[in-house]
């Protein structure tokens, strides 16, 4: 863990290490599996900036396309580089799944693994995890085994081990797809503060409304294709292309 | 022990050479399981996160080599550890040491094989989740491990019951030696071959009672602790 | 692997502290090897606690067959020999594995059968039995285990004028294990089995099986014990060896011998004394 230490100066702001994993470049990537393409030629280059969300249709390969950029899976064509480096092991990334595995182990336990993972010195990590905690509200739920946790409670603590990291994107595959609505608007509020304190966010979802109420701009794809590229409030009032038009009035798009 | 007594008398009153004998089983099984889990896990895990050419050949050997012959391995042992063998300084045929040995060979590859099962399949389970967190070879390793931990407990419970249960290797490589290499299992066969069958049933008894007993308290272990940390 | 270490360690460390505490008298010590006869009729049971008392020495025992308790002692496993099969002890001496054979006791042979006598040898002298025996096709067990027993059998067919080896017919049952596995065997079959007198008197299993042959002198059964050889295996305890030997062919322990009684009969014979070898 030679990279992206994690440096805590006084008042628990930290300072950043030098390596970085923006910006993110996809050129021209592909993913095959024989003779189906999920992902076909896809160009995109992702900076800091405002929340870009990631919407299309089921199967349109919105979360091949994420786990292509955490490096979780290796493009049968094209190239990704990360701050201008080609080596997918994630630095100053982080991913938050569907359905985020839960370590048999304290919440706590699961925060402070991620930091140990993350290179955190020793001494720092409950301290850090007691943070961490308090930041997606699970703090008085620190000793609970976080497989007893419910399943909003179980996406709020990946939130934490995904911030564990320190990173600079984070990628999320629509975190809220299980939740209702109470659970995703803390998931939202989390999301949108990390946003704030300068992570880039990636987020795949489904749901127009979340899309109206994080994003800076939308990514659109269908059957494997970046359709559209837009700022967020262009997209949804003035698609451009007719998959995009079709899918924001909820025609099935195939 | 008193020919003429049950062993149920002898178990009521605490007879000191059964007591020793139940004492040793147990120890020597204690020890083998140790050593097996210490040596059997890693292993498993290793073979289980790991590939390499020949994996299939290896795995296939490892299950096979669950139902090795115990009488088969104590005459090896039997013939490394003698004198006139090549561990033969050592000095320790016909010791409680070289049973401890014996059991540990049979177990090992229980262990091994049910520990790389159990993380093989947890591994599909986790195997993006570490990924993403950058887990290095052998952190996925004692993540896996400690998380499987419940399945696990059965691996070492196989592993003890094939210990406690066995004969022919701790026979041969511990003498059954009275009151120093004499288990519950060689207790059997010693008086099943006096004709004592009342006893040698009874000494069998106690030690199924000791096998149910300990499984039993593992198991409670487990769903108690399931219950606790999910 | 620092999440098993607790439970690992306790188990390790419980399992060490039960077998070493098992172990603690170990610098006087000797092991002998000897035969399941000794073992299974309790003999060493009687006669250890008196040796340990007088001495302060422990004697481990490994029950085998003579052949096999001879096969421990050429592999330097053990550090007395104790055995009965005279011709392959004077051998194991000759060959330098055993210092120097000493008489011990004897004890007998006796032919064990049903009770219901199929083959008729009730109170005939032994080769006329076995004969009988082989002619009816009468089932026996045989030990086949290079016993000391096993060689006496084999010497008896001979004897007889029986080559069993060749006949190898369905009524002789060689079932290469141990003599109270013998006597258990011929319990459940009701066939007849050689066995040596101190291990039938302590057998408890005995069902219908009563004995038919006993008091022919070619039914004597001498028992031996040598030290093996310091000089082939260094390991030997020289010293604590010769201790237990002389012991045994003392007048006080050949009066010990005379002293172990079942059911107030007498099993083994000291004859130290008698011709000294």
């Amino acid at each position: 863990m030679g990279h992206a230490r994690l440096v805590a100066a006084g008042d628990g702001v930290t300072m950043r290490a030098p390596i970085s994993d923006l910006p993110m470049v996809l050129e021209d990537v592909s993913l095959r599996r024989g003779a189906a393409a999920i992902l076909d030629r896809i160009s995109l280059t992702i900076t800091p900036g405002p929340p870009t969300l990631l919407i299309g249709p089921n199967g349109s390969g919105k979360t091949s396309l994420l786990r292509l950029c955490m490096g979780l899976v290796t493009p049968t064509g094209g190239r990704i580089s990360w701050g201008g480096r080609s080596d997918p092991a994630p630095t100053r990334r982080a991913f938050v799944f569907q359905r985020p595995v839960m370590l048999r182990r304290t919440a706590a336990a699961n925060v402070t693994y991620a930091l140990a993972q993350a290179g955190a010195p020793h001494a720092q990590r409950t301290g850090r995890a007691a943070a961490l905690l308090e930041r997606v509200g699970l703090a008085d739920l620190a000793h609970r085994p976080a497989r007893l946790l419910s399943g909003g409670e179980q996406q709020r603590l990946a939130l934490a081990r995904a911030l564990a990291r320190d990173p600079e994107l984070l990628l999320l595959d629509e975190p809220t797809a299980n939740l209702d609505p109470a659970a995703t608007r803390a998931v939202e509020e989390i999301v949108t503060s990390a946003a704030q304190s300068g992570i880039k966010i990636v987020m795949a979802s489904h749901d127009l409304g979340q899309v109206r109420r994080l994003a800076g701009e939308v990514v659109f794809l269908a059957r494997g294709t970046l359709c559209e590229r837009a700022r967020a409030s262009e997209f949804l009032d003035h698609p451009a292309t007719p998959e995009a038009q079709a899918f924001l009035r909820g025609d099935l798009v195939i | 022990m008193p020919d003429h007594l049950s062993a149920l008398q002898l178990i009521l009153s605490g007879d000191p050479a059964l007591l020793a004998i139940v004492r040793l089983s147990l120890g020597v099984s204690l020890a083998a399981v140790a050593l097996a889990s210490a040596i059997g896990m890693p292993l498993g895990a290793l073979l289980a996160l790991t590939h390499f050419r020949g994996r299939a050949v290896l795995v296939v050997l490892l299950n096979a080599m669950m139902g090795l012959p115990p009488v088969v391995v104590g005459l090896a042992l039997y013939l490394l550890l003698s004198r006139a063998g090549p561990l033969g300084e050592l000095g320790i045929l016909f010791t409680p040491t070289a049973m401890v040995i014996a059991q540990t060979v049979l177990i090992v590859p229980i262990i091994a094989a049910l520990t790389r099962q159990t993380v093989e399949d947890l591994w599909v389970e986790y195997h993006d989740e570490l990924r993403a967190m950058n887990v290095g070879a052998l952190g996925r390793m004692t993540t896996l491990l400690w998380d499987a931990r419940f399945s696990l407990l059965t691996a070492l419970l196989a592993g003890f019951g094939r210990a406690a249960a066995e004969v022919g290797a701790v026979m041969i490589v511990g003498g059954n030696i009275a009151g120093f290499t004499r288990t519950m299992t060689t207790t059997v066969a010693l008086e099943t071959s006096k004709g004592n069958l009342p006893l040698a049933m009874g000494v069998g008894a106690i030690l199924i009672v000791i096998v149910l007993a300990i499984n039993a308290a593992a198991w409670g272990t487990r769903v108690w602790s399931q219950r606790v940390t999910g | 692997m620092a999440f098993r270490r607790p439970f690992l360690a306790l188990a390790m460390l419980l399992g060490i502290a039960l077998v070493s505490s098992t172990s603690s008298a170990e610098d006087r010590s000797i092991v002998v090897a000897s035969t399941t006869s000794t073992q299974d009729s309790g003999l060493f049971g009687y006669l250890l606690p008196l040796f340990k008392a007088k001495t302060g020495i422990d004697v481990k025992v490994i029950a085998q067959g003579t052949g096999q308790a001879l096969d421990t002692g050429r592999r330097g496993d053990a550090d007395v020999v104790f055995v009965h099969a005279k011709p392959q002890e004077e051998r194991f001496v000759a060959d330098g594995f055993g210092v120097k054979r000493f008489d011990v006791m004897y004890n007998d042979f006796v032919l064990i059968g049903p009770k219901s006598d199929p083959a008729g040898v009730k109170g005939k002298d032994i080769a006329t039995a076995l004969k009988a025996i082989e002619a009816k096709g009468a089932p026996f067990v045989s030990r086949g285990d290079r016993s000391g027993t096993h060689a006496a059998e084999l010497a008896l067919w001979i004897i007889a004028g029986i080559d069993v080896a060749s006949a190898k017919a369905a009524w002789y049952r060689e079932i290469g294990q141990g003599m109270g596995a013998a006597l258990n065997t011929a319990s459940a079959m009701n066939a007849y089995v050689l066995s040596d007198r101190g291990t039938w008197i302590a057998f408890k299993n005995r069902g219908d099986l009563d004995v038919v042959v006993e008091g022919d002198k070619r039914l004597f059964n001498q028992y031996g014990v040598m030290l093996v050889n310091p000089e082939k295996y260094p390991s030997v305890k020289k010293e604590l060896g010769q201790t237990f030997v002389d012991w045994l062919i003392s007048p006080e322990g050949q009066v010990a011998i005379a002293g172990y009684k079942i059911d107030g009969q007498q099993l083994f014979f000291p004859d130290a004394a008698k011709k000294p070898d």
